[in-house]
């Protein structure tokens, strides 16, 4: 697909250049690289020998699906990349409110086993 | 319609990028903020029952896996019915808007069943402890957005079967289309965090 047939469904100004989404055949890989995770994923999940490993295994495939479908289903690869410094600016702030958050009240439990009475 | 007439309704902005799209995507960042607090809150608050029952005792992985794979799938089809819009092919576009909304039905309803089950079979209600009030309100909003989606979904449909969805207007599916693909990468979060790592 070339920008001049469609030069507004990229969101970018007409006389701006932007790039092909892909076709259907390429949709379809990525759909079946997704289904190949998620196998993947449940069967971590339910293997014991993975069980030491099962966290940063399951974090690694999720980060890969997320990747693939801002990627190529939400078309951040080939659109402009001020939309992808938007997403990503919420992701991290996400991302710093999640671990914050996480952090503090870890510090707060354990002050409370240190100081029972407090 | 030609590449001219489709300039012609483009307006121009500073940026030289659609200002809807670019809306669109800051609203999908500050989405990314609201579920990072609610995720931030189920994983602090899932230990922290005082009674059962607990994430592990409740969870069905069988249920999850497969309503993982039908939103997965709907993005497929999602993303299909743009290029089917891009192209001018409305018969595809009513195929595809369809089978997604379809597939969102799915999901939303085994999301019924899940908490129906929950409720009914396992005692675990809102009130019952703080993985249960943690876990309600996660997915519980994303089930609303889902929800959301469908209505959507529904409209575009609504408006190819009236002839009004055409390649003019594919911006509209294609930011529809982009909040179906949030909600997916939201569940992706959702599956790993809540109902894999326990």
């Amino acid at each position: 697909m070339s920008d001049a047939a469609h030069p507004t469904t990229h969101g970018e100004h007409p006389t701006e250049p932007a790039h092909a989404h892909p076709g259907a055949s390429e949709y379809l890989r990525i759909a079946a690289i997704l289904t190949v995770i998620t196998a993947i994923e449940v069967a971590v999940f339910y293997i014991p020998a993975m069980a030491q490993f099962l966290v940063p295994v399951l974090l690694v495939l999720s980060a890969i699906k997320f990747v693939l479908v801002v990627m190529f289903y939400m078309h951040l690869k080939f659109d402009h990349p001020t939309f992808t410094w938007l997403f990503v600016l919420g992701l991290t702030i996400a991302g710093a409110i999640i671990i914050s958050l996480m952090l503090l009240f870890d510090a707060m439990v354990r002050f409370h086993q240190v100081h029972p009475s407090a | 319609m030609s590449a001219s007439a489709a300039a012609a309704d483009e307006h121009y902005t500073s940026t030289g990028l659609n200002n809807r799209k670019m809306v669109f995507w800051a609203f999908l960042g500050s989405e990314c903020m609201f579920f990072g607090t609610l995720i931030s809150t189920y994983l602090i608050y899932k230990n922290h029952s005082l009674n059962g029952p607990y994430a592990h005792d409740v969870l069905n992985i069988p249920l999850t896996s497969f309503s993982a794979f039908v939103l997965l799938m709907s993005s497929l089809t999602m993303v299909l019915a743009l290029a089917s819009v891009q192209r001018d092919n409305v018969r595809g576009a009513k195929i595809w808007l369809a089978s997604t909304a379809g597939l969102g039905c799915i999901f939303i309803g085994n999301q019924i069943y899940e908490f129906t089950h929950f409720v009914t079979h396992e005692g675990l209600t809102l009130q019952k402890n703080m993985f249960g009030a943690s876990f309600f309100v996660l997915t519980g909003f994303h089930g609303a957005h889902v929800t959301g989606g469908v209505i959507w979904l529904t409209t575009l449909l609504v408006m190819a079967f009236k002839g009004k969805l055409s390649s003019k207007n594919s911006l509209d599916v294609e930011i529809a289309g982009l909040y179906w693909h949030f909600v997916d990468i939201v569940w992706i979060a959702i599956f790993t965090l809540v109902y894999l790592i326990q």
